[in-house]
């Protein structure tokens, strides 16, 4: 028997990773080998959503331009994560991007550049666009 | 987050919305360009993964002046092969020997040697792993496949604020005359975080 090798990977590997997929409908358990997952030359699968891999880009890329130190980014979601851990928080689901989330959202109070109830402002709107509006061509 | 959206349709939709708000907000005030933010998850999806570690693995079993250079300053050797940036700026190689096996954990987040191994998985950032892979290495380890006798000693490494570790595995059995590229093939990311053993290649075929 193979150590779990590169040819077959872990599926979901023991019981830390299966322990934390609680809801199935809500986070399907992902089977990197399986035939439906996504393609990906490096073999690997790091984001689970869209807006995860939008949330990842946009906090990296502010950083790339100075606006923040990564260490300062760190510290916020070290202490999301750990209010997490500590069940501060009414979260059933453990979900990593939405620690990310909270940090980046604090970090961008703290550093005055985006506003809480701004924010919440841009979110209804959006919230409020009739159904399809995907489809729409953007207007520039 | 406190507070549901009035108008929510679950936690991920709600958050969907918010990178949405947020993103648009932020590059109205200047601060970001759509197309930058499409280049970086473009890079870390698709292009940064641990394709790069096993390059860096498989050279340092061919190669013993670099193995020698990589165990002593893990950045700079692994920028030699051309992988460095965010999350790789210091670079620490922990070397598996027959009495040593390395794991590598970030207990408080994430950190993770990016230029080497793309972004983490699922599994490495949750709770759960964080941690009892401190508690109880070895009872991680089997849960995940990778049973270690008794008589090796498991080191944990928890990366810090600066360090990032990289475990170099050791180099199976019957890989002799393998070309680099052929040993690359065998050394996964899991064998690179410490949770697995790069697989002889009979045994790869097989599993």
């Amino acid at each position: 028997m193979a150590d779990g090798g590169a040819t077959r990977g872990h599926g979901a590997p023991g019981a830390p990773a299966a322990r934390d997929r609680g809801t199935p409908g809500a986070h399907p358990e992902l089977d990197p080998d399986g035939p439906a997952a996504p393609p990906r030359k490096n073999g690997e699968l790091v984001f689970e959503s869209p807006w995860e891999s939008r949330l990842f880009g946009v906090t990296l890329a502010l950083c790339e331009r100075g606006v923040f130190a990564w260490e300062e980014f760190r510290r916020l979601l070290i202490d999301e994560i750990a209010r997490w851990d500590a069940g501060g928080d009414a979260r059933a689901t453990w979900s990593y991007y939405t620690c990310w989330q909270a940090a980046f959202e604090r970090l961008l109070t703290a550093k005055g550049i985006c506003a809480g109830a701004e924010l919440e402002a841009r979110v209804r709107e959006l919230a409020a666009r009739p159904a399809g509006h995907d489809h729409e061509h953007d207007h520039t | 987050m406190s507070g549901r959206e009035p108008h929510g349709h679950g936690g991920g939709a709600d958050l969907a919305l918010r990178v949405e708000a947020l993103e648009a907000l932020l590059a109205e005030k200047g601060f970001l360009d759509p197309v930058q933010v499409d280049a970086i998850v473009r890079r870390y999806a698709e292009e940064v993964g641990p394709l790069n570690g096993a390059k860096v693995v498989a050279r340092a079993w061919l190669d013993p002046d670099y193995r020698r250079r990589l165990l002593a300053d893990g950045t700079t050797a692994i920028a030699e092969l051309g992988f460095g940036g965010p999350q790789g700026e210091y670079m620490v190689v922990v070397e598996n020997t027959p009495s040593v096996h390395n794991v590598v954990v970030c207990t408080l987040c994430s950190c993770y040697p990016w230029p080497v191994l793309g972004l983490p998985p699922a599994w490495y950032k949750s709770p759960a792993y964080r941690s009892r892979i401190v508690r109880e290495p070895r009872a991680v380890l089997r849960e995940m496949g990778l049973e270690l006798p008794p008589e090796v000693e498991v080191r944990v490494w928890d990366s810090s604020s600066e360090v990032r570790y990289l475990v170099l595995p050791e180099r199976p059995p019957g890989t002799d005359g393998l070309s680099e590229e052929a040993l690359s093939e065998l050394v996964s990311r899991d064998a690179m975080i410490g949770v697995a053993k790069p697989p002889a290649p009979g045994e790869a075929a097989r599993g």
